[in-house]
C-alpha cells in the first residue's frame, strides 16, 4: 500500500500536506482500496471553520458513507469541485487529483499531533 | 474516516424464483437430488422440548464464533475481503463491487451461497404438511420444480422467505436465508412435534392441522436439516448456460427456469437448479461439503474463456436491489407481512389453512397501513441508504429499508416503506440524507431492465 513519506497522516486515514499555512488532505490510499467505487463526495461549504476531528466531508461508496474529518482546526479555503463530476478519482488518484479539501491551519504546531508515515505504515499494518 | 453506512447489512438470501412459472414438463432424472440425505437425523425419543428462544441462546453460547464455508480458504485466496455477514465470514468483495456487478449483467459471475439453510422435508405426509407451513401453493409444483413462498408467524409477519423445489414425489428441499436457518428449523421442528399423536408419543412426527392446532389425519414426515454437510453457489449471468454446457457436457441440457435436476460433474453429483438472485439467467448449484472447493474451481476454470469473476455479497446486494427482489432483514421482518411488501403473488389465499392465513385476509380486508415501494432519485446526489427517512409535502411517510448507487444506472435506488395512501406509481418523496431533502420518484418494479442499459 502506497504511504508517501513527505505526507503527515491521521488515524482515520486522512493524508495531509503542509502548503505553507495551508495544509490540502485526502484520504490514503489504504482506506480508498477499503472503500472501492467511491461514488459520490459531499465536500465542505468554502469558509467554514472547523475543529480537528471535526466531520466536514462524506466520502460515499457503494456499499456505504464514511466520514472525513478535518485534521486540524482551522478554515475551509479551497475544495476539490472535480470530484462532483468524477468521485472516481479518489480511487485512481488518492494522492493527486483525489485530494478534497484545502483548510488554512489556525496553528502550525496542532500539525505536530498527526502521524508521521511511518507510523501510520504501522497502524495499517 | 468511519462508515457509517451498512456495511454489513448486505444480501444473503434465497435466490429467487421470480414470476415466470411455466410449468414445462421436462425430462427428469429419476432419482433427482437423491444423494440429498443427511445423517443430522432430528427426531430422536430423547429430543428435549427446546423453545426457539432458548435454542437460539444455546447455539450462540456454542458457536460463538463465525462460521467459514468449505470456500473460505478459496475466498481468501483470491484476495476477496471478508466480513462477517449473519454469523457467517463472506467476502463482500474480491476486486470491485461495480465490475463484479457487471461481470453478472454482461457476461458470468459465482457467488458461494454455502452459508444458506438447506432443509430436507420428506414423507408421505410431507407435501400436506408444507402446504400448511408454507404461503405458496405446494400443489402447483411437479416433481423437479421449484417456487419462491414465505414462512410466516400467526400474525402474518415474515420469518423467512424462502425456495421450496420437489425434489421426489415425497421430499422436498428448503433453500433459507443463512440468518434464518436455525431459526427456521427450530420453528418447523416444533410445529411438527405438536402434530405428533399422544397416544404414540415414541411415533413419528406427524401432520397437524396448522390453524386449529388440533390433531387430524396422522401423516408421517421427516425434517432434516442438511446445511452443515451441504453448500452451493449460484452461477449468474447471459453465458451461464455456456458454462453449464462446459461443465456437465456439450449435449446436455440446463434445466428449464424454476426446475432443479442432478448432474454430474468430475466424479460428483451435484443438484442444479435454474434459479436466482440477479434479475439474470443463472443457476444455483448445491453440492456435498467435501465436494466445494473442486466444484467452485472448476467452474472458474471453465468460466475463464466466458469471463467469469467471483462475486462477493455487495454485488449480490446491487444486483437484487435493481431488481426489487426483497432482503430479509431490510425489506422483510417478522413485523411486516407479504402484502405490506408488495408479495402477494406468492401466498395462495384460497389455500384451506396455513400459518399467518387469518392474519393475512384480515390485511387485505382493510388494506395495508404501508407498502413496500422502489424509488428513484431524482437527481445525480448521495446514494439513498436503509433508515434514511421518507417524506412527503413535508410529512414523515415512512423509511428506506435498502438502498445504493445502481452500478447499471449509475443512479441512486432504493426501496422504502411509505404509507399505503401514499405509495403510488409516479408519486414524488423525498430523501432525508444527512439533515438534507432530497427528492425521488416512486417507480414500478424492476427498478433496472436489461433494454435501459
Amino acid at each position: 500500500m502506497n504511504v508517501p513519506d513527505d505526507l503527515l497522516y491521521t488515524e482515520t486515514h486522512e493524508w495531509i500536506k503542509r502548503e505553507g499555512e495551508n495544509v490540502r488532505v485526502g484520504i490514503t490510499d489504504h482506506a480508498q482500496s477499503e472503500l472501492t467505487d467511491v461514488v459520490y463526495v459531499e465536500l465542505p461549504k468554502m469558509d467554514r471553520q472547523a475543529n480537528a476531528k471535526e466531520a466536514i466531508a462524506v466520502v460515499e461508496s457503494v456499499k456505504a458513507a464514511s466520514d472525513i474529518y478535518a485534521p486540524v482546526k482551522g478554515t475551509v479555503a479551497e475544495v476539490n469541485k472535480a470530484l462532483e463530476a468524477d468521485p472516481g478519482l479518489i480511487n485512481r488518484e488518492p494522492y493527486g487529483q483525489g485530494w478534497i479539501f484545502v483548510l488554512k491551519i489556525d496553528n502550525a504546531d496542532d500539525l505536530k499531533q498527526l502521524k508521521d508515515a511511518e507510523a501510520y505504515r504501522k497502524q495499517i499494518g | 474516516l468511519l462508515a457509517h453506512g451498512n456495511v454489513a447489512q448486505f444480501a444473503c438470501k434465497v435466490d429467487r424464483v421470480v414470476l415466470n412459472a411455466m410449468a414445462m414438463s421436462a425430462a427428469l432424472p429419476p432419482d433427482i437430488c437423491a444423494f440429498g440425505e443427511s445423517s443430522a437425523i432430528v427426531f430422536g425419543e430423547a429430543d428435549p422440548p427446546l423453545h426457539a428462544s432458548l435454542r437460539r441462546l444455546l447455539s450462540l453460547v456454542t458457536e460463538a464464533g463465525p462460521k467459514k464455508t468449505p470456500l473460505y480458504d478459496e475466498h481468501v485466496r483470491l484476495g476477496a475481503k471478508i466480513v462477517p455477514f449473519a454469523g457467517w465470514l463472506m467476502p463482500v468483495q474480491y476486486t470491485s463491487i461495480v465490475e463484479e456487478h457487471r461481470a453478472v449483467r454482461n457476461d458470468v459471475g459465482i457467488f458461494d451461497i454455502s452459508h444458506m439453510g438447506q432443509l430436507i422435508v420428506e414423507g408421505a405426509g410431507a407435501r400436506e404438511w408444507l402446504n400448511a407451513m408454507l404461503t405458496n401453493n405446494i400443489d402447483k409444483l411437479d416433481v423437479g420444480m421449484g417456487q419462491y413462498t414465505f414462512l410466516l408467524n400467526e400474525r402474518g409477519g415474515i420469518i423467512d422467505d424462502l425456495i421450496v423445489y420437489r425434489v421426489g414425489e415425497q421430499k422436498f428441499l428448503l433453500i433459507v436465508n443463512a440468518a434464518r436457518a436455525d431459526e427456521d428449523f427450530a420453528w418447523l421442528q416444533n410445529h411438527l412435534k405438536e402434530g405428533r399423536s399422544p397416544d404414540r408419543p415414541g411415533g413419528r412426527p406427524s401432520f397437524a392441522n396448522a390453524t386449529a392446532g388440533k390433531l387430524e389425519t396422522v401423516v408421517p414426515c421427516e425434517l432434516t436439516n442438511r446445511s452443515a454437510n451441504f453448500g452451493g453457489v449460484a452461477i449468474q449471468g447471459p453465458r451461464v448456460v455456456e458454462l453449464f454446457r462446459e461443465l456437465f457436457g456439450k449435449d446436455i441440457e440446463p434445466p428449464t427456469r424454476n426446475y432443479i435436476a442432478d448432474f454430474r460433474f468430475d466424479e460428483m453429483t451435484v443438484s442444479v437448479a435454474r434459479t436466482g438472485y440477479t434479475g439474470e439467467d443463472g443457476i444455483e448449484v448445491f453440492f456435498r461439503t467435501i465436494d466445494a472447493v473442486k466444484f467452485w474451481n472448476g467452474a472458474l476454470e471453465k468460466g475463464k474463456p466466458l469471463g467469469i469473476k467471483p462475486c462477493g455479497l455487495g454485488a449480490r446486494d446491487t444486483l437484487r436491489l435493481e431488481m426489487c427482489y426483497p432482503l430479509n432483514g431490510s425489506d422483510l421482518s417478522p413485523d411486516r407481512n407479504p402484502i405490506e411488501a408488495g408479495l402477494g403473488f406468492f401466498v395462495d389465499l384460497s389455500k384451506p389453512n396455513f400459518i399467518g392465513r387469518d392474519a393475512l385476509l384480515k390485511t387485505k380486508e382493510i388494506g395495508p397501513r404501508e407498502k413496500l415501494v422502489p424509488f428513484r432519485m431524482k437527481e445525480k446526489g448521495p446514494p439513498p441508504r436503509p433508515h434514511y427517512v421518507v417524506f412527503q409535502n413535508d410529512q414523515r411517510t415512512g423509511e428506506v429499508t435498502s438502498g445504493t448507487l445502481s452500478p447499471s444506472l449509475n443512479w441512486g435506488v432504493g426501496m422504502a416503506y411509505v404509507s399505503a395512501a401514499h405509495a403510488k406509481i409516479g408519486a414524488e418523496i423525498d430523501i432525508e440524507i444527512r439533515s438534507q431533502k432530497f427528492p425521488a420518484t416512486i417507480e414500478k418494479k424492476p427498478l433496472y431492465r436489461k433494454s435501459e442499459k
